[in-house]
């Protein structure tokens, strides 16, 4: 049952993914299907981010805790999409040109907010693994604190990234502020009203 | 693997021979466009690339379209391969009904087109206010085939039907005051749903200097594959600069006003870092977010389409610039 759950949510994930290779192949991604491509595929890897992230506050808000389960493979979605997203804006933007897309990476700020995000979920990716959590012990989740900050320069990327800052780019902004405000408070009324305790992970 | 394919457009497509050598008349530009396009579906942008200007089952807007005749077919042409009448119809900046590339096509059937006056005012001896049919109808129509570089990096090519601007501009009589033109867009937040939130500051405003105002390639559009404009590409009537960032081609004119400064203008008013008053197509200058070497020719899937100094209309505008620093005035 449980594996049918997490299946389930696997093929869930899939779904956007194969919606694009659907709409690709039937002339339905528009006008510009490169722009939508890189559109689409960057708000998929920022949403699975935000899901990634709203499992802690979720399974402390219901009690429900077995979310967790499914929390690996959010967060590797999320990956898989960002990694999509870089890819769209190397091949159809930069045409291969790593040292032009390394000139913009310097040069530009939403693009260095963007590939500062990418580049960082690399190492969380890799650390994803049983045998990776085992080793790395209690600095794993030391480690995997990273992904607040990969939350913080998606969301800054999708805002500085549009002409006039207004809808969407700023409700996901939000969104992230929400999630890690809520770590925030936690972490002070928690150390406040119970300082003998230790910050439950 | 799969990339778009346009049927090659046959000229007779473009320009009606038959109709052009009827006798020249100037059909009213029709409003009603709001019933038309109020049915456009959503993902219009999907339709194949065929183009469906003719007539007879075309697309959603065939019926509010006004067909125009007896214009001059080619009047400045490019043998680059026309864009699509849906790629130029259904991906647009038109801020006014939305901020997505699709919402103009969805949103704008609600404008109403007709009747529209343009009032021409400011420094010259004849200001008034015109029907756009009486602005128009003293100056024959011309075909102009411009290439359009959106400063977002995309471009298109576009049949545009229009006149030339220094025409209605001379009707005027303008003053030596008259330094710039300023155009301004309808104000219509009950029609314009953009202008219900904030973002730009509205009414969309736009300008030029007097000589590029009057340089031959600068257009007043009111249609494109013989029909009239429809809604979300700025109908009635719209500006085009073919040489300029297509922001500068304001959208549903309602004023045109002579005056003795710079006038501000909607994008640079907004993000006076990133956008000029000049705005020319420059592959040197980038914007700050990326660079302007480089565009995506719709509805190519890569970048890789070289940027040309003032778009390729350089031996026509280069030296409107002479002596400029145009990184200084970008």
């Amino acid at each position: 049952m449980r594996k049918a759950i997490k299946s389930l949510v696997f093929l869930l994930a899939l779904v956007p993914a194969a919606w694009l290779v659907y709409l690709l192949l039937t002339n339905g991604l528009g006008v510009n299907p490169a722009e939508t491509l890189q559109l689409e595929t960057g708000i998929w890897a920022l949403r699975f981010l935000l899901g990634g992230l709203a499992i802690t506050p979720l399974r402390r808000l219901t009690g429900w805790n077995r979310l967790v389960q499914y929390r690996r493979m959010i967060g590797l979605f999320a990956f898989f999409y960002a990694f999509l997203h870089f890819l769209s804006y190397l091949v159809l933007d930069q045409y291969f040109a790593f040292g032009q897309m390394m000139t913009d990476v310097v040069k530009r700020p939403f693009i260095t907010m963007g590939f500062i995000a990418f580049v960082l979920m690399i190492p969380l990716a890799l650390t994803s693994t049983k045998g990776w959590i085992r080793r790395l012990g209690r600095r794993w989740q030391t480690v995997h604190r990273l992904v607040y900050l990969v939350a913080i320069t998606a969301a800054i990327h999708y805002v500085w990234k549009v002409k006039v800052p207004f809808g969407a780019p700023l409700y996901y902004a939000a969104a992230v502020a929400l999630l890690l405000g809520f770590r925030i408070v936690r972490y002070y009324s928690s150390s406040k009203s119970m300082p003998t305790q230790p910050v439950k992970a | 693997m799969l990339i778009r394919q346009n049927a090659p457009i046959p000229s007779s497509e473009i320009t009606d021979e038959g109709v052009y050598l009827r006798r020249r008349e100037f059909i009213r530009l029709t409003g009603g466009a709001a019933v038309a396009a109020a049915a456009g579906p959503f993902l219009a942008g999907c339709s194949p690339g065929g183009v469906s200007a003719e007539p007879a089952g075309g697309g959603p807007y065939s019926a509010a379209q006004a067909p125009l005749s007896g214009y001059k077919p080619r009047a400045v042409a490019t043998d680059e391969k026309l864009n699509t009448f849906d790629d130029i119809t259904s991906y647009n900046n038109f801020y006014e009904f939305g901020t997505g590339k699709s919402d103009p096509k969805r949103y704008a059937g609600t404008l109403k087109t007709s009747p529209w006056t343009v009032k021409v005012d400011g420094h010259c001896n004849k200001p008034a206010e015109y029907q756009v049919e009486d602005l128009i109808k003293p100056v024959a129509l011309e075909e102009r085939i411009y290439r359009m570089r959106c400063v977002e990096a995309w471009s298109m090519v576009i049949p545009w039907i229009g006149v030339p601007l220094a025409e209605v501009i001379k009707r005027a009589e303008p003053t030596s005051k008259a330094t710039f033109v300023e155009f301004t867009t309808l104000m219509r937040p009950s029609e314009m749903p953009g202008q219900r939130s904030s973002g730009l500051d509205w009414p969309y405003t736009e300008g030029l200097r007097m000589d590029e105002a009057l340089q031959p390639l600068t257009i007043l559009s009111v249609g494109m594959y013989g029909k009239t404009l429809v809604n979300q590409q700025g109908a009635p009537i719209r500006l085009v600069v073919p040489w300029k960032y297509g922001f500068k081609n304001i959208k549903s004119i309602v004023r045109i006003r002579f005056v003795d400064r710079q006038p501000k203008t909607a994008w640079q008013t907004a993000n006076p870092d990133e956008y000029g008053f000049y705005s020319n197509v420059n592959p040197e200058v980038d914007h700050p977010r990326w660079s302007q070497a480089t565009e995506r020719r719709i509805p190519g899937f890569f970048k890789n389409h070289k940027t040309l100094m003032f778009n390729g209309y350089g031996d026509q505008v280069a030296s409107l610039y002479a002596g400029m620093d145009l990184r200084k005035y970008y």
